[in-house]
């Protein structure tokens, strides 16, 4: 079995309203020196009856592309594929 | 004229919409469950509102992948009229029927209140017989901020595929009249061949006594020959 951990992120220019209220709240907190925040996602996907750790990866960009990302707004990335 | 509404596990307006189209057409709709298939003679297929399967991941996009969308996609391109109310937006756009997508409202708050509309596109199936240039409806989610690229928006405005745009009671489409922060005042969007219609505000829940359901049967004229 594989375990593929993949971050789901907002593309650069778009808008994050959820972001942007953890940044005023941080200023709330007197948390200081924060600019900005950025929300997004983390999956961790469990992956059977595979041989390879590149296989694990192909299936993880395929889950990612199809269903867990939105392009329009959204970027993914695979952080990383280990066996277990 | 038969028109088929699709219920999602969390739908809530399709009981909305069956009544608002069984008191205009005198005929009553599909109610078809999302593991059924959508009756062979269906001539308008509504995506109502709601929470589709609890709106998990992002808003529409399990329901999205969905068997019976795979048919409504078949039926697109066919040329099937099909209008997406609310949650049936965010699923169309989700299915890729239609452009963008909607995010969280600026405000990060669920908005539920009554809004008016500028109708940009007045030459299609479902705007067409649309009588004033600014109409009154309620809008009611919190996943209502339209996104596209910078791009694709100049390419909506250049083939007219923006319905409805967030206006003030005389037109004017301004940050003050967006209700949720959705780029270009942009309510309701087009298919190119302007056959699917999405849009946020809720045609059916307008219950105004004297308007009742005057706004959805002109949505819908021409399709149910009402």
């Amino acid at each position: 079995m594989y375990k593929v951990d993949i971050y789901v992120t907002l593309k650069k220019d778009v808008l994050d309203p959820q972001g942007k209220a953890i940044k005023q709240a941080a200023e709330r907190a007197n948390v200081e020196n924060i600019i900005d925040v950025k929300q997004g996602k983390y999956f961790e996907v469990f992956i059977n009856n595979l041989k390879s750790v590149k296989d694990a990866k192909t299936t993880g960009s395929l889950l990612s592309e199809k269903l867990l990302c939105n392009e329009v707004i959204e970027d993914y990335k695979i952080i990383s594929v280990i066996k277990i | 004229m038969t028109a088929s509404i699709l219920v999602f596990p969390g739908s809530n307006c399709d009981i909305d919409i069956f009544n608002s189209i069984s008191s205009i057409s005198g005929e009553k709709p599909n109610l078809v469950w999302y593991s059924e298939k959508i009756p062979k003679n269906t001539d308008l297929v509504v995506i109502p509102g709601g929470f589709s399967f609890g709106d998990y991941l992002r808003s529409g996009s399990i329901a999205a992948t969905s068997k019976i969308i795979s048919h409504v996609k078949s039926l697109a391109i066919k040329g099937i009229p099909i209008l997406g109310i609310c949650n049936g937006f965010q699923i169309l756009t989700e299915a890729k029927l239609l452009p963008g997508t909607l995010i969280l409202n600026n405000n990060l708050k669920f908005i539920c209140k009554e809004i008016y509309l500028k109708i940009s596109n007045n030459k299609s199936l479902f705007t067409k017989e649309l009588p004033n240039k600014i109409i009154n409806m309620p809008i009611a989610h919190k996943m209502g901020n339209y996104r596209v690229s910078q791009n694709k928006l100049s390419e909506l405005i250049d083939k007219n595929q923006i319905a409805f745009r967030y206006s003030s009671s005389k037109g004017a489409c301004d940050s003050k009249s967006n209700p949720n922060g959705s780029v270009y005042n942009i309510a309701g969007v087009l298919s190119e061949n302007n056959k699917i219609l999405g849009m946020m505000p809720h045609p059916e829940r307008f219950t105004n006594i004297i308007d009742k359901d005057v706004i959805m049967k002109t949505i819908l004229k021409l399709i149910l020959k009402c």
